[in-house]
């Protein structure tokens, strides 16, 4: 197939957002395995300085949609902009972050093309596929948990044109960025009218988060097993001397421990950070699907059943307090 | 003024409580063993059409797309208050995905005719897409708004409705005139309970195609074309599935001691895991 990877390039109103790096990288992956080009679809206002960043992740040319009515995302024209795109530049593979724009977006665009769309991946692969009345070379597989995390199921969409998928934040690996690699931008002319734009923005509320899990190295997480406040006064303690960020397991969010900005898991933030310690964490599927792939598990619980063990790299059985207490120890007497 | 709802269901495994009995000897999850629920955010999604009926009237019509066991979820919306409720059930429908479904189910808001309002959970607890509202809307060239956190006014006279939309980055307050279709999480609202007059009046009642509160349709009282339904609608296909189990590994055990834990913390300062 000739045609391009095209990614969404979602942004915050004056930046790119993370995510959009991340799905340049792995676009950029996609697109030389497949020998084709990488496009990108933006759509905003005033967002030509900041889309140059893209080239250096591995972009080569982005379509822009400009309109002072776009600034902010709504979903109708955004959408309206994006199929304009699709159906003009015919792409074999698009591809969008899987968060509340892209999963608002990327299903009424897939809609109307009466594409296939495979939400929440957590991997791609370029494959072959076979069914009983022929063989689809070269299409893309779409890996994602479903079924609260309980199956890995590969999706492919041999007969669709293009394929679609949303990506998870905090999944993709970033490409070392060029900084004197070169993007072309075109602008693009999309019919827009009064009634796409029938959601009117009254408001935005930003609220900042509480915690950065996902640029964190090291992350102390707790569970119920942690579920004092002078457990969690040590698994801050433990976090801030190792320069880690804290997190948390769903059943110490919702007993409010802890806020939802710290939630790791099928529900929460995705992680993968060089070392993980998981402290009076039982291990649900739910909460692995957010961590697994963290390179070091440690994990704290004073039952050796716990399913956190059989993924872990070091198992400590025995109790939160006493475990963090001596780890705070032995952090400070070390050297 | 009377509103007339649109309430779309799913009638879901319980993947959150993972129960002893549907744990297989292989360490996977037997999923038919599962207790089936209605999915927790289409509960909040009737919620909301409730508490919209309560001040300004109407009628609520709770539609599923699912087998015959489907009945009883939407018996549970019809004891919570809905007005009318359709199982959209047919052999022809199974194996359909987002883009099927999604057909399927503006197919059958065609024939319903009427609405103000659709209502959805925010995504299944199963298929974890939140593919299928926006797909209904975008087939019925309606407005929509996801991720919904909080209804807010429903402004009477400009038939208006404002909510507070959740985003990574915070709050967006919105506002869309009717019709639109909402997808709403399951911090929107707090569902009520049946009622319980109403389950000792209905608990009894069946299902038939014609005028009733309790209504079947299929492929054929839809009029939907084979190749729009079921795999063969569906341009998603499910190459190869992978049960996550939990398998043992080479765990290294670490007692709960201070020279243990010593080695610990200088195995992993030689290693540069921490600094």
């Amino acid at each position: 197939m000739e045609g391009s990877v095209l990614v969404f390039l979602e942004h915050t109103g004056k930046e790119m957002a993370s995510i959009s790096r991340e799905l340049v990288s792995e676009g950029a992956r996609l697109s030389s395995l497949l020998k084709v080009p990488l496009t990108g679809v933006a759509v905003g206002h005033g967002l030509e300085p900041v889309l140059a960043e893209m080239g250096w992740y591995g972009c080569d040319q982005i379509y822009y949609v400009e309109d002072e009515r776009l600034g902010h995302f709504t979903s109708m024209p955004y959408a309206k902009a994006v199929i304009g795109i699709i159906r003009k530049y015919r792409p074999q593979i698009v591809l969008f972050g899987a968060t509340t724009t892209g999963r608002d977006m990327a299903p009424r665009v897939a809609s109307a093309l009466g594409c296939g769309l495979t939400a929440d991946c957590t991997a791609f692969r370029i494959g072959d596929h076979k069914t009983k009345e022929r063989e689809y070379k070269n299409i893309l597989l779409q890996i994602r948990p479903a079924f609260g995390g309980n199956i890995i199921a590969t999706i492919v969409s041999p007969e669709s044109v293009p394929s679609m998928a949303t990506v998870r934040q905090g999944v993709l690996k970033l490409s070392p960025p060029d900084r004197n690699r070169q993007v072309v931008i075109t602008r693009e002319m999309v019919e827009f009218e009064p009634n796409d734009f029938l959601t009117e923005i009254i408001e935005l509320i930003r609220k900042e988060k509480e915690v950065d899990l996902q640029s964190a190295h090291i992350i102390v997480s707790a569970g119920m097993g942690a579920a004092d406040s002078h457990a969690i006064e040590l698994v801050r303690e433990l976090a801030n001397m190792l320069g880690g960020a804290v997190g948390a397991s769903r059943a110490a969010v919702d007993s409010g421990l802890l806020s939802k900005d710290h939630q790791i898991g099928q529900t929460g933030t995705t992680v993968r950070p060089n070392l993980y310690i998981a402290c009076g964490i039982s291990g649900q599927i739910q909460h692995r699907a957010g961590m697994s792939e963290s390179k070091r598990i440690i994990a704290i619980n004073t039952d050796p059943e716990a399913p956190i063990f059989q993924i872990a790299h070091y198992g400590i059985v025995g109790d939160v307090k006493e475990v963090l207490s001596r780890m705070i120890k032995a952090y400070k007497e070390k050297d | 003024m009377p509103l007339e709802i649109i309430v779309f269901i799913k009638q879901v495994p319980d993947t959150a409580h993972i129960t002893a009995e549907a744990m297989q000897a292989d360490g996977t999850v037997n999923r038919t063993a599962l207790p089936t629920i209605i999915n927790p955010s289409d509960l909040n999604a009737l919620e909301s059409a409730l508490q919209l009926k309560d001040i300004h009237g109407g009628k609520i019509t709770v539609l599923t797309m699912g087998p015959p066991s489907a009945k009883s979820a939407l018996k549970e919306c019809f004891y919570r208050g809905a007005d009318e409720v359709v199982l959209i059930s047919d052999k022809a429908f199974a194996g359909s995905d987002t883009l099927a479904t999604s057909y399927i189910l503006k197919t059958a808001v065609e024939k319903i005719g009427k609405y103000d309002l659709i209502v959805c959970g925010k995504q299944a607890i199963d298929g974890d897409t939140a593919q299928v509202g926006p797909q209904i809307a975008e087939k019925l060239h309606i407005n929509q708004i996801t991720f919904v956190a909080e209804m807010m006014e429903f402004e009477v006279g400009q038939r208006r409705l404002k909510v507070r939309r959740a985003t990574e980055n915070g709050f967006e307050i919105l506002r869309s005139p009717l019709p639109m279709l909402m997808t709403v999480d399951d911090n929107a609202n707090e569902p009520r309970p049946p009622n319980i007059k109403r389950i000792m009046a209905y608990k009894k009642a069946e299902f038939g195609e014609v005028e009733a509160q309790f209504k079947l349709w299929g492929q054929a009282s839809l009029e939907l074309p084979d190749e729009r339904c079921g795999f063969s609608g569906s341009p998603t296909k499910v190459k190869k599935v992978e049960k996550v189990v939990l398998t043992a590994k080479d765990v290294k055990q670490i007692p709960n001691s201070d020279d243990g834990i010593r080695s610990l913390i200088h195995e992993l300062c030689e290693e540069h895991i921490i600094g």
